[in-house]
């Protein structure tokens, strides 16, 4: 709608203020990442060096990490974390797909009922129903276990909602070509389904692992051995140790983000794409 | 229709094929035959759905359903450290009306809510309308300013709570160079939760702008054009066009950030890293209180008591989202 002459202002006027917008934005966006320049920064300096008020470290230096990665299991806690994270996702992503496609697609009695029920459960997160699960996961006897850390986070209504409403928008005709061959319902969601879903699982794909990667609370709350320990509760505890230790504990942070910053640099389009339509549409 | 399909998901459909003879293993590449079986198409249908089902219907029943069940069930007992139950009716929640400490954890979390929630909507929406045109330096901008979004929660807390040490953190020297000298963040129980707040908006702001893009993408271009003939400006084309039109979008925001500001969704991980619900119980929401409750004293029935309050609200602010969305239907057609 810019590139008609405005009614208000002249062309000059018009670039000035696309100046000071984008400058205004520029601004904004240092003052947001600020603090992760500042992690980063500080977990190159020094013990002495750590409150320094430069941005870059006098002298550099690598001993941080390497006293975190030697002195605490963090190679341990990674693999668990991405042990965890992955098993998660592709799991997850299996019942889901398998779930939107019944619901979406296939009519048999009791489905919208079903679809209620599944949707009835979209907000409830983790933390409010934390004392029962953990009950029941006792139970079941997976304290301390992978399982358990694993199993629970599998089910959430959110990409079972997200994947019904995917295939909702696919045209019937797709699969009336391989009914028409004779393929099974299970052919079909195999072979037919699943390949045309590959962008949103992708997204989901990247979601989930993201969201599993920067749990806290349920590995927290399931997992007190320590050889189970998922990244997040790893970082959590040095810090009760090593409280006044900020220089480890901003390298310790900067391991534990460069994952995540890494996929966000790889993906950033189909991250910030996928949530802009999520559930929205 | 084949059999094969419902006995690829389950050998359960096998049963109901009768004749059909096995085919083996569960995915063969071979062609599947085209045979009729005994059971209509519109019966296979139905085996088919239940079994697509299944997997995640079970799970999500145990892992999701039972428990919000038992958090009403489990306020009833009283459980000792050991698993023992009694049943002690309401005693639970009789306890919680003259606690003085969940009446102070609920005034927390309504706080907090009540502060994060417009917050968010307006650097939300700030910030989408900054970075609103698609262009290569808006899209980097764009990326910035979610950035944080990909941090985990307890490294933001850690961070943060860097940033804000008492005397030499840098946003506490920036402070004290700007006058609030003295001020302790984190310590004084007149600042924590605002501390608290600000970390969640920092992390959830770039979030919401991707939702508020998503939305402002949504509305026609023309009726901007037809306003800017009309000799509308930029205040009347945002009031009379862009929030009216946004209304799905901002109902939605208001609804989710709502609903995770009562949760505790962010708070938990914020507050238990940085806080722990101190000082003075300044930053106990509901949610730390109760996990310090269970986990902490094992109190696993009072701790239920509490959490089941948090799951009938939650439960009500779903039932009215579906219906004021028509079954989850964020748009108006």
């Amino acid at each position: 709608m810019t590139k008609k002459p405005s009614l208000y202002f002249s062309a000059s006027q018009v670039t000035l203020v696309r100046l000071v917008w984008m400058t205004v934005a520029a601004i904004l966006a240092l003052m947001i990442i600020f603090p992760l320049l500042w992690m980063t920064s500080i977990s190159f300096k020094t013990a002495q060096d750590a409150f320094s008020p430069t941005l870059l470290p006098a002298a550099p230096t690598f001993g941080n990490f390497t006293y975190v990665i030697t002195e605490v299991p963090f190679v341990r806690y990674m693999a668990n974390s991405l042990f965890v994270s992955a098993t998660v996702t592709v799991v997850a992503l299996f019942f889901h797909s398998m779930a939107g496609y019944a619901l979406a697609r296939l009519r048999f009695p009791g489905r919208e009922l079903i679809f209620l029920a599944i949707f009835s459960t979209l907000l409830v997160s983790l933390p409010v129903i934390i004392v029962p699960l953990f009950i029941i996961v006792r139970a079941m006897g997976m304290l301390n276990t992978y399982a358990g850390i694993i199993v629970p986070s599998v089910f959430n209504a959110f990409g079972i909602f997200l994947l019904r409403q995917y295939y909702l928008s696919l045209p019937r005709e797709i699969e009336e070509a391989a009914v028409i061959d004779g393929a099974g319902y299970w052919r079909i969601y195999w072979s037919v389904i699943l390949p045309l879903s590959k962008p949103i699982l992708a997204a989901l794909a990247i979601l989930f692992f993201l969201a599993n990667w920067n749990a806290f609370l349920w590995p927290l709350t399931v997992a007190s051995d320590q050889n189970l320990w998922v990244v997040q509760v790893g970082i959590a505890n040095f810090k009760s140790e090593y409280s006044a230790a900020w220089n480890y504990m901003m390298a310790a942070s900067t391991i534990v983000a460069i994952p995540t910053l890494v996929l966000f640099l790889i993906f950033q389009r189909q991250i910030m794409d996928s949530i802009k339509t999520s559930g929205l549409k | 229709m084949s059999s094969r399909t419902a006995n690829a998901a389950q050998p359960r459909g096998e049963a109901f094929a009768g004749s059909e003879p096995l085919h083996g293993p569960m995915i063969t590449t071979a062609k599947p035959k085209f045979k009729r079986s005994r059971i209509s198409s519109r019966h296979q249908e139905w085996i088919a759905g239940y079994l697509f089902v299944l997997p995640d219907a079970l799970g999500l029943l145990v892992f999701l359903g039972l428990p919000m069940l038992l958090s009403l069930v489990l306020g009833l007992y009283e459980v000792d450290g050991f698993g023992s139950y009694r049943f002690v009716g309401m005693a639970n929640y009789a306890k919680m009306m003259s606690d003085r400490l969940f009446w102070q954890s609920a005034k927390v979390t309504a706080l907090y809510a009540v502060m994060l929630v417009p917050l968010l909507y307006v650097c939300g929406l700030g910030l989408a309308l900054l970075v609103q045109k698609t262009n290569r330096f808006n899209g980097f901008i764009r990326s910035m300013f979610f950035a944080p979004h990909m941090i985990s929660l307890v490294v933001v807390a850690l961070v943060w709570q860097f940033l804000v040490v008492d005397k030499i953190g840098v946003l506490t020297r920036l402070a004290s160079a700007l006058g609030f000298s003295g001020i302790s963040l984190l310590g004084d129980p007149d600042f924590a939760l605002f501390t608290v707040v600000a970390v969640s908006v920092w992390f959830l702001m770039g979030y919401y702008m991707l939702i508020f893009l998503g939305g402002l993408q949504d509305i026609p271009a023309m009726y901007y054009e037809a306003a800017t003939m009309d000799g509308a400006g930029p205040f009347a084309r945002f009031w009379y066009i862009t929030l009216p039109l946004l209304k799905p979008t901002s109902f939605f925001v208001i609804m989710i950030s709502m609903v995770a500001a009562v949760a505790g969704s962010q708070a938990f991980d914020i507050i238990w890293v940085m806080t722990s619900g101190g000082p003075a119980n300044s930053t106990s929401v509901l949610i730390v209180y109760i996990y310090q409750q269970a986990f902490g004293f094992g109190a696993f029935g009072y701790a239920a008591a509490m959490s089941s309050i948090l799951v009938i609200s939650l439960m009500v602010l779903t039932g009215l989202m579906f219906l004021l969305t028509r079954g989850g239907r964020f748009n108006y057609d």
